[in-house]
């Protein structure tokens, strides 16, 4: 971490007026960190991008606190490094529940999965993403887990089957369950028809399917185990 | 349909097929995918146009879960991110919370948590290495490293009770005391490591067919590795000397001496061979660690608030059960602020920030997860190369699952 780092934002970013540029700076144990305007949020990254004496050329990783009692209640936190001059720094932003930030993704294309992950885990949208999937969870997850009014033992409802898009495969794709005449049956095979002499297993997708399975090994028949043991020799 | 060869002779004479791109799902489990991990391929015949890399099958909560209990009861989660090498996760969180505290564990301590963690890195490299080489169809080197990596697990069961989920880290020391067989046992191994690691590469890197589904395939860039965020023997295959022991030292790797193996191309080999030569660079520390290392003294350090005290002094003294007490329900207390530590894990840096709000219960516990910085480059690596070469591209990545979804 470089106290240098500090003073060249702080020339650069310094007086923009109330609630722009540097709002905070602290140091604790070593670690330099800049709390910015949500507004300048873009501009301070590509100046430590860009800046010869900055040169932070490293993401190294982007992430939120959730601080549910303030009125800014998320705080969004990058870490970045320099290569050559081999120092850190911690920038932090603050934000209230639904407000957007702008995406970092054209200054340092490492921040993009992290930028998701925000997303996912907080809600925090980011302009300008070309990609705001969330990546962790599935996409009909209700609510954002690490908020801290997510319960921890909350259950989540159950997910339908999808169907997929008609795009795939040109509209006319087949997907699995394959249609009745079609590929290896695949199911469990009803013990109980069978007893009766019945070829008929039963699919919970497909139903019903008749002398479809594949003709089953007959097994071994074991013989009482007290006959003699059979002459090598024969 | 037969084509109309007239109005093809007009425009040239080029006979073009109908073709559209193929979409393939590849995982979320797959015999060759590592991880639980899911990968949509656009594919042109048998070249990759586009992936879509989706990782989160193995995702437990793991930041979640640890904002409800102590900072103690962090340990074993830890465990469970990189599960090929969990020691270097609990020296990792350790070395965050103490730095959050300002504690220094004493220097036998960091020698001990140094010895273990390289222990853990080679087990990691190998296991790497030679699952790589056995999706190629090489399966003796596989059966080659993990013989070795059981003796590294060996001395790791030994000194801790467990062979994989050891959650044998403690703020501000270790659970237990080094064991007077560790040296002796650390020893032991070394020359049998070099032999094995020397047997295995004998038997690969004359191999025309390992060579050629290495050499070349999945090639990343230094500047795209670097806007990418990635770091580890991957970055390091691309020719950066990026190392964290090396750049911020912590522990006392300033005291031994060990090099930073770098490739050029960033392609597949230069990754496997990164790995193997930082085998040999860990057991070189290794040496160095159990020379300097005293026989005698404390891991840990001398202050009840934050070490459980000995057992025997908490059923005999009034003291010692309050400590133990204390500890126990409420938890170590550390000073509210926030920090960000990191060190070298298996797979780059791995780093932690973490939140405390003063009580005994962690605000918030960001892990950085190499894997998953790395595996955001995995799409680069792809992309134009041929389906086949997916496996051995992706299984030089390294992807942990308990890393990368947490």
């Amino acid at each position: 971490m470089s106290r240098k780092v500090v003073e060249r934002l702080k020339a650069q970013f310094g007086a923009l007026g109330p609630g722009r540029g540097i709002l905070e700076t602290s140091d604790f144990r070593g670690d330099e960190c800049v709390v910015v305007g949500k507004a300048d949020w873009q501009a301070v990254a590509t100046f430590l991008r860009d800046d010869a004496e900055c040169a932070m050329d490293m993401p190294v990783d982007l992430t939120a606190v959730d601080y549910p009692d303030r009125a800014e209640r998320f705080e969004v936190v990058l870490m970045v490094r320099s290569l050559t001059k081999k120092h850190r720094i911690r920038l932090k932003t603050r934000l209230a529940e639904g407000a957007k930030l702008g995406t970092l993704i054209f200054v340092w294309e490492g921040v993009n999965w992290p930028e998701r992950e925000v997303f996912d885990m907080f809600g925090i949208a980011f302009e300008g993403h070309p990609d705001m999937r969330r990546i962790l969870m599935y996409p009909e997850f209700e609510g954002y887990p690490l908020r801290k009014d997510y319960d921890i033992s909350q259950t989540q409802p159950l997910v339908e089957y999808r169907t997929p898009p008609s795009s795939w495969a040109g509209g006319e794709g087949k997907f699995a369950p394959f249609d009745r005449h079609e590929g290896q049956p695949w199911s469990r095979v009803d013990w109980q028809e069978r007893a009766h002499g019945r070829d008929i297993q039963v699919s919970p997708a497909i139903g019903l399917q008749e002398h479809q399975r594949p003709t089953l090994s007959k097994g071994h028949e074991y013989v009482a185990s007290n006959a003699a043991p059979a002459d090598p020799e024969e | 349909m037969e084509p109309n060869y007239e109005e093809l002779a007009e425009e040239g004479g080029a006979l073009e097929l109908p073709a559209e791109p193929m979409r393939l799902n590849m995982g979320p489990s797959h015999p060759a995918m590592h991880g639980t991990i899911r990968m949509v391929l656009e594919l042109d015949g048998e070249t990759v146009n586009e992936v879509d890399v989706q990782p989160g099958y193995l995702h437990r909560g793991f930041e979640k879960s640890c904002e409800r209990g102590t900072w103690g009861q962090v340990f074993p989660y830890v465990d469970r991110l990189n599960y090929v090498s969990p020691m270097l996760n609990n020296v990792g969180f350790s070395l965050a919370v103490e730095k959050l505290c300002g504690i220094t564990v004493p220097e036998r301590g960091q020698w001990y948590r140094m010895v273990l963690g390289e222990l853990a890195r080679i087990s990691d490299h190998l296991t790497c290495n030679s699952a790589g080489a056995m999706e190629l169809g090489a399966f003796t080197p596989f059966l080659w490293c993990v013989k070795v990596r059981d003796w590294v697990w060996d001395i790791l069961e030994q000194e801790t009770g467990a062979r994989l989920t050891h959650s044998f880290g403690r703020i501000g020391g270790m659970a237990k005391p080094p064991t007077p067989y560790l040296k002796d046992s650390v020893r032991a191994i070394i020359p049998q490591v070099h032999e094995v690691l020397a047997e295995t590469e004998g038997l690969l890197l004359k191999n025309r067919i390992f060579l050629d589904r290495m050499q070349g395939i999945g090639k990343l860039s230094r500047e795209r590795a670097l806007a990418l965020g990635v770091t580890g023997p991957v970055l390091r295959s691309t020719g950066v000397d990026y190392d964290v022991r090396k750049a911020n030292p912590y522990l006392l790797y300033d005291k031994v001496d060990f090099d930073i193996p770098v490739g050029h191309d960033g392609d597949n080999y230069d990754r496997f061979m990164v790995r193997f030569e930082e085998i040999r660079q860990s057991l070189r520390i290794l040496e160095q660690c159990i020379e300097k290392m005293a026989d005698q003294g404390s891991v840990n350090v001398d202050d009840p608030r934050v070490i459980l005290p000995e057992k025997e002094d908490v059923y005999s003294t009034i003291e010692g059960t309050i400590a133990h007490f204390k500890l126990v329900m409420e938890g170590f207390k550390p000073p509210p602020g926030e920090v960000y530590s990191y060190t070298e894990g298996g797979n780059g840096e791995l780093g932690f920030f973490i939140v405390s709000d003063g009580s005994g219960t962690p605000y918030r516990v960001r892990v950085r997860p190499p894997c998953f910085y790395n595996l955001q480059a995995t799409r680069e690596m792809i992309c134009g190369e041929m389906i086949a070469d997916i496996v051995p591209t992706f299984g030089s990545i390294n992807m942990i699952g308990g890393e990368c979804d947490r």
